[in-house]
C-alpha cells in the first residue's frame, strides 16, 4: 500500500511502487483530467503539481512521491489557477483540449512564481508542453493575460 | 478536391448534395480471413452504380427540417443541439450549435451542445452518405439542415406560446430564448413552452432569416461551448472511460509493414502483476490487464518472433531513389493541355526543380484508444473519437458477428485526429473489437494505443516525390508546365476507390495541382501521377493531397517569379485571373503585412525576407504571408505570419481564426523537422523524442483576416495547412537562404 496525498485527500492505493503517479492517477484513483501524451517526459500532457512544483507525472514514481501534496487540475484553487483558467475561458484556448490540462498546470506554476513573465520565462515555462492543435499563439496571450489577472 | 470530388462521383452538385435525395445508402461488408488470419475487414460507402438496384433511394437529408434529430429543448431551458460531427478540437460542436440556435433565435447562454449518436438514418453527412466527418465538410453540409430544424423548431414554440396565449402567431416575437407577445406583454421561456411546442406537428415548410439579423452567426464574441470542460479536467475523452470489469489492452505489433506473427511466448508478460490474459489478433498480441500501466510491462515482457517475408525492409533513400526515377518517366496523365514538353524545349528560360516529402505521422494529441464492452441483447457498445461511425459500426459489427444495427457508438470529445480517426477499414475500432471477441467479451475492453504505437503505427502522409520542369518566354511569361507526382494510394482496396480513383489516378494525390487555378493562364500544361507502393500504409493527413501539392506548386511558381524578375504577388495575380477570390485573398494578406513597403534589417544587420503562397482547398481559399530572419549562422526565425482567409460566411469568425492558426502551426511544425524515416523497414522515430513537435518557441505570432462573404460557409479545419510551409520556405529563399525543396527543413539546412 502506498499512501498520497492528492487534491487534499489521503489515499491508499495498492500499486507497485515503480508504477508512475500518471496511471495511479488516472487508472486507480480515477482522475481522468490529467493526460497521458507520451510516457517519456516530452510533451507535458501529465503535469500535476508536487507541492506546488509542476512534475511529469509519467516519469513520477508512485513510490517516490512520499509526503509531497499533488494537485491535479481537479483539485485547483487560489488566485494563480482562477487567474489562469478566466484567462483561458476569456481567449478561447482550447481546441481539442486533450493537452490543456497540462497546459493549465504549468501555467498556474509559472504565474504563482511570477506575476510579470517575459516572452522568455514563458518559452521556458511552457515549452515543456507540446499542443499539437498548435494552440500556442492564444496559450502565450493567454498566460499573459492571466498575470495581468492575477496582478489585480 | 475531396469533397468536390465525392460529391462528382455521387453525380451531385455541392448544391443538389445540401439540398436534394443523397442516393441510396446500401453499404456491404468484404470479411474474409486472409492469408495469416489477417483478417480484412472492409465496408464500403454507398455509390451511384452500387445504389442500382432494387432499392428505393432513400432521403437521408433536406429538404425536410428535422428539428427533433437536431434539437433538444429541456424544460428546464436548456437548448441542446445534437452534433452528428466529431469534434476533435475544429469547434464543430459550436459550430454546429449555432447555425441551429441563430435561427431558433436562442440565447447563447442556454445552448448546450453534444456529439449525436451513431444513426445513418438520421445523421449521414450529405457529402459521403454515411456518418462521419472529414474533408472540411461538417459545416458545408450541415448548414441548410441545421437552419432549417432551428427555423422549425422556432416555428413550433411560437406556435405553442399562440396557442397558450390564444394569438396570432404573427403577434408573436423570439429573441434570446425568450418568446413574447408585445400587445399582451406575455412572455415564455423556451422550457416552458417545451413541452407544448413538443406535442406539434413539425412544420413542413419554414422561412430562413435574412442573414443581416443574424446575432450568433458571424458574431466573434461568442465562446466555445467546450471552454471550461476543456479547461476545469471535465471533459471526457474516449481515454478517460471506465466501465466496471475493464481490461486495458495494449496491442505488439510486427515491428515492419507488412510483418506477421510467428510465434510468441507470454510467460513472462502472464507474470507480471494485473496482467489478465494475451491473446493472438490479426494485427498482432494483445496483452490485457487491469491497468494502462500493467498492460505496457505485459508487452515488454512478451516474446514475438515476427514474420517478415512480406514486409517492406526498404530504407527511406531507397524508396526516395526509385520515386525519383519514377518522376523522372512517363506517367498517368492527370491534366493534360498543348505540348508541355515541346513549349519547355523552346523556351527563353528553363526551370527545374524536384520535391521530396517525408511519411509523417498524424500523431493527435490523444493516441488512437477506444472501449468496446458486448451488451445483454447482444449487441456492443462503443465509446470512441468517432469519425466514421457508418464504417465503424459496420466493421464492428463484422468482427463481432452481430449487426450493424446492434453497434450503439457514444461519439466523445477526441483529442486531435488530423485525419487519423477516419480510416476507411476502421482500423483501431476492428482490432479493439478483435480482442473483444478473442476473449469470447467477458469484459469490457479499453484498446490504447502508446504513443510509440502511433508514431510506429503507419497510416502516414505517404511520402511524395514532385518533379517539375517550366519554361518561361522573354517577357516572363510561363509557356508550359510539366510535373510527375509519385506517391502511394490510399485509395486502393478502400470503398473509396471508385469514388476517388479514376484511370488509375488517385485524386487526393494530385489535388491542387492537377487542378491549379494558375493553369488557365499557362497554355502548355501537363501533371502525371505514378503510383507508388510500399507495404507502409498510408492516409489522408490534414488537408491530404494539399500537404505536397500546394508546397511544390508555391515555392516552384516563386522560383519562376524569381526567375522572370517579377515580383512575388504581382506574378501571383496576373497568373489568377479569373479566380476573384483567390486573388482576393492574396490581395488582402499582402496588404496586411505590409507587402509594399521594403523589410528592413534586423537589428545586427541580419537579411530578412517575406514569402507568400495562395492556394484553394475544400472550397476555402487561403494565402500566407510570412517574414523570416536568417541568423547568419545557418538557423532562422519565423518572426510574423499574416494569413487571410475566404470560407464563405464565417460561423464563427473566433474559430474560423483558431484553427487558420492551429493549421499555419501544423503546416509549419512539420515542415520545419518532422519526418518519419525507415531503415530496411524499420522506423526510425518512436516517440515526441525523435518525432519533435513543434513547441511554442517555435511558433510565430500568425494574424488571421477573415474575408467578408455571404457565400455558403465551407471548411476551415484543413484550408489553413497547406500555404503556410512554401510562404516561410519562400520568405527564406527571399532573404537569400536556400530553396528549401527536401522536406522536412531540417534536411538541408536554410543557408
Ligand atoms: S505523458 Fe508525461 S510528458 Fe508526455
Ligand atoms: S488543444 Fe489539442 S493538443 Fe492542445
Amino acid at each position: 500500500m502506498i499512501r498520497l496525498t492528492i487534491n487534499g485527500q489521503t489515499r491508499e492505493v495498492d500499486v507497485p511502487a515503480d508504477m508512475p503517479l500518471l496511471w495511479v492517477l488516472r487508472d486507480v484513483v480515477g482522475l481522468t483530467g490529467t493526460k497521458y501524451g507520451c510516457g517519456v517526459a516530452a510533451c507535458g500532457a501529465c503535469t500535476v503539481h508536487m507541492d506546488g512544483q509542476p512534475v511529469r507525472s509519467c516519469q513520477t514514481l508512485a513510490g517516490d512521491v512520499g509526503d509531497a501534496k499533488i494537485t491535479t487540475i481537479e483539485g485547483l484553487d487560489g488566485k494563480a489557477a482562477d487567474a489562469v483558467q478566466t484567462a483561458w475561458r476569456n481567449l478561447d484556448v482550447v481546441q481539442c483540449g486533450y493537452c490543456q490540462s497540462g497546459q493549465i498546470m504549468s501555467a498556474i506554476a509559472l504565474i504563482a512564481e511570477n506575476r510579470n513573465p517575459t516572452d522568455a520565462d514563458i518559452e521556458a515555462a511552457m515549452d515543456g508542453n507540446v499542443c499539437r492543435c498548435a494552440t500556442y499563439v492564444r496559450i502565450k496571450a493567454a498566460v499573459k493575460e492571466a498575470a495581468k489577472l492575477a496582478r489585480a | 478536391m475531396f469533397a468536390k470530388r465525392l460529391l462528382e462521383a455521387a453525380g451531385l452538385s455541392p448544391r443538389e448534395a445540401l439540398t436534394g435525395t443523397v442516393p441510396t445508402r446500401r453499404a456491404f461488408l468484404k470479411g474474409a480471413a486472409g492469408a495469416g488470419g489477417a483478417l480484412v475487414v472492409a465496408a464500403a460507402l454507398p455509390m451511384p452504380a452500387m445504389a442500382a438496384g432494387p432499392a428505393a433511394p432513400q432521403v437521408v437529408g433536406p429538404p425536410e427540417p428535422r428539428p427533433l434529430a437536431f434539437i433538444r429543448i429541456g424544460t428546464d431551458n436548456t437548448v441542446t443541439v445534437l452534433a452528428k460531427h466529431l469534434d476533435k478540437g475544429q469547434g464543430i460542436v459550436s459550430g454546429l450549435a449555432t447555425i441551429a440556435a441563430e435561427e431558433l433565435d436562442a440565447d447563447w447562454a442556454q445552448v448546450r451542445g453534444e456529439h449525436a449518436p451513431a444513426d445513418v438514418k438520421l445523421y449521414a453527412n450529405h457529402f459521403f452518405g454515411i456518418q462521419g466527418t472529414g474533408g472540411s465538410t461538417a459545416i458545408a453540409n450541415s448548414w441548410d439542415e441545421l437552419r432549417m430544424a432551428g427555423a422549425a423548431a422556432r416555428a413550433m414554440l411560437v406556435e405553442a406560446a399562440a396557442q397558450r396565449w390564444k394569438v396570432p402567431v404573427a403577434e408573436i416575437t423570439v429573441a434570446k430564448g425568450v418568446v413574447s407577445h408585445a400587445k399582451s406583454k406575455r412572455t415564455a421561456t423556451f422550457g416552458e413552452l417545451a413541452e407544448a411546442a413538443a406535442k406539434l406537428p413539425v412544420p413542413q415548410t419554414v422561412t430562413l432569416k435574412d442573414p443581416s439579423k443574424y446575432t450568433l452567426i458571424g458574431n466573434p464574441k461568442l465562446h466555445r461551448l467546450d471552454h471550461v470542460s476543456k479547461t476545469d479536467g471535465t471533459a471526457v475523452f474516449a481515454m478517460d472511460v471506465k466501465r466496471p470489469g475493464m481490461l486495458t489492452a495494449v496491442v505488439a505489433r510486427p515491428p515492419r509493414f507488412g510483418g506477421s506473427v510467428k510465434s510468441f511466448d507470454a510467460t513472462a508478460a502472464k507474470a507480471v502483476p494485473g496482467v489478465r490474459d494475451v491473446v493472438q489478433v490479426a494485427t498482432g498480441v494483445a496483452v490485457l490487464a487491469d491497468h494502462t500501466w500493467a498492460a505496457i510491462k505485459g508487452r515488454e515482457a512478451l516474446t514475438v518472433e515476427w514474420d517478415d517475408a512480406k514486409a517492406e525492409t526498404r530504407s527511406t533513400a531507397q524508396i526516395v531513389e526509385e520515386y525519383r526515377k519514377l518522376a523522372a518517366s512517363p506517367g498517368l496523365k492527370a491534366a493534360a493541355k498543348g505540348d508541355a514538353a515541346k513549349a519547355i524545349a523552346g523556351a527563353a528560360t528553363v526551370l527545374e526543380a524536384e520535391y521530396v516529402f517525408p511519411y509523417l505521422a498524424h500523431a493527435p494529441m490523444e493516441p488512437l484508444n477506444c472501449v468496446i464492452e458486448m451488451t445483454k441483447d447482444g449487441g456492443c457498445e462503443i465509446w470512441a473519437g468517432a469519425q466514421f461511425q457508418t464504417v465503424e459500426q459496420q466493421v464492428a459489427a463484422a468482427v463481432l458477428g452481430i449487426t450493424p444495427d446492434k453497434v450503439k457508438i457514444n461519439t466523445l470529445w477526441a483529442g486531435g485526429s488530423f485525419g487519423r480517426r477516419a480510416t476507411p477499414n476502421a482500423d483501431y475500432i476492428a482490432e479493439a473489437a478483435m480482442v473483444v471477441k478473442a476473449i469470447d467479451g467477458r469484459a469490457p475492453v479499453h484498446l490504447v494505443w502508446t504513443r510509440e504505437d502511433d508514431i510506429q503505427g503507419g497510416r502516414y502522409r505517404p511520402l511524395v516525390v514532385h518533379k517539375i520542369a517550366a519554361g518561361l518566354d522573354q517577357a516572363g511569361n510561363i509557356v508550359g508546365w510539366r510535373q510527375g507526382i509519385v506517391s502511394q494510394s490510399f485509395m486502393v482496396g478502400t470503398p473509396f476507390e471508385p469514388m476517388l480513383m479514376k484511370d488509375g489516378i488517385d485524386a487526393t494525390a494530385v489535388e491542387g495541382a492537377a487542378d491549379m487555378a494558375y493553369a488557365g493562364k499557362i497554355p502548355n500544361f501537363q501533371v502525371e501521377y505514378h503510383q507508388g507502393k510500399s507495404p507502409v500504409t498510408t492516409l489522408w493527413w490534414r488537408s491530404v493531397g494539399h500537404t505536397h501539392t500546394a508546397y511544390a506548386k508555391e515555392a516552384f511558381i516563386d522560383e519562376l517569379a524569381a526567375a522572370a524578375g517579377k515580383d512575388q504577388v504581382a506574378f501571383r495575380m496576373a497568373l489568377l485571373e479569373g479566380h476573384p477570390r483567390l486573388q482576393a485573398v492574396l490581395k488582402l494578406a499582402a496588404e496586411k503585412a505590409g507587402w509594399d513597403k521594403p523589410l528592413a534589417k534586423g537589428p545586427n544587420g541580419e537579411a530578412r525576407g517575406r514569402g507568400v503562397a495562395v492556394h484553394e482547398s475544400f472550397q476555402s481559399y487561403v494565402a500566407h504571408v510570412a517574414e523570416v530572419t536568417l541568423d547568419g549562422r545557418g538557423g532562422y526565425r519565423v518572426d510574423r505570419v499574416v494569413c487571410a482567409i475566404d470560407c464563405g460566411i464565417a460561423v464563427n469568425p473566433d474559430v474560423v481564426k483558431a484553427q487558420i492558426e492551429g493549421g499555419t502551426g501544423y503546416g509549419l511544425g512539420h515542415a520545419l523537422r518532422n519526418e518519419i524515416t525507415l531503415t530496411d523497414g524499420r522506423v526510425d522515430q518512436a516517440n515526441f523524442d525523435t518525432y519533435e513537435p513543434m513547441r511554442l518557441s517555435d511558433m510565430p505570432p500568425v494574424e488571421v483576416h477573415i474575408v467578408p462573404s455571404d457565400a455558403r460557409p465551407t471548411g476551415v479545419g484543413e484550408p489553413g495547412v497547406p500555404t503556410a510551409a512554401p510562404a516561410v520556405a519562400n520568405a527564406i529563399a527571399a532573404a537569400g537562404g536556400r530553396r528549401l525543396r527536401n522536406l522536412p527543413f531540417t534536411r538541408e539546412g536554410v543557408a
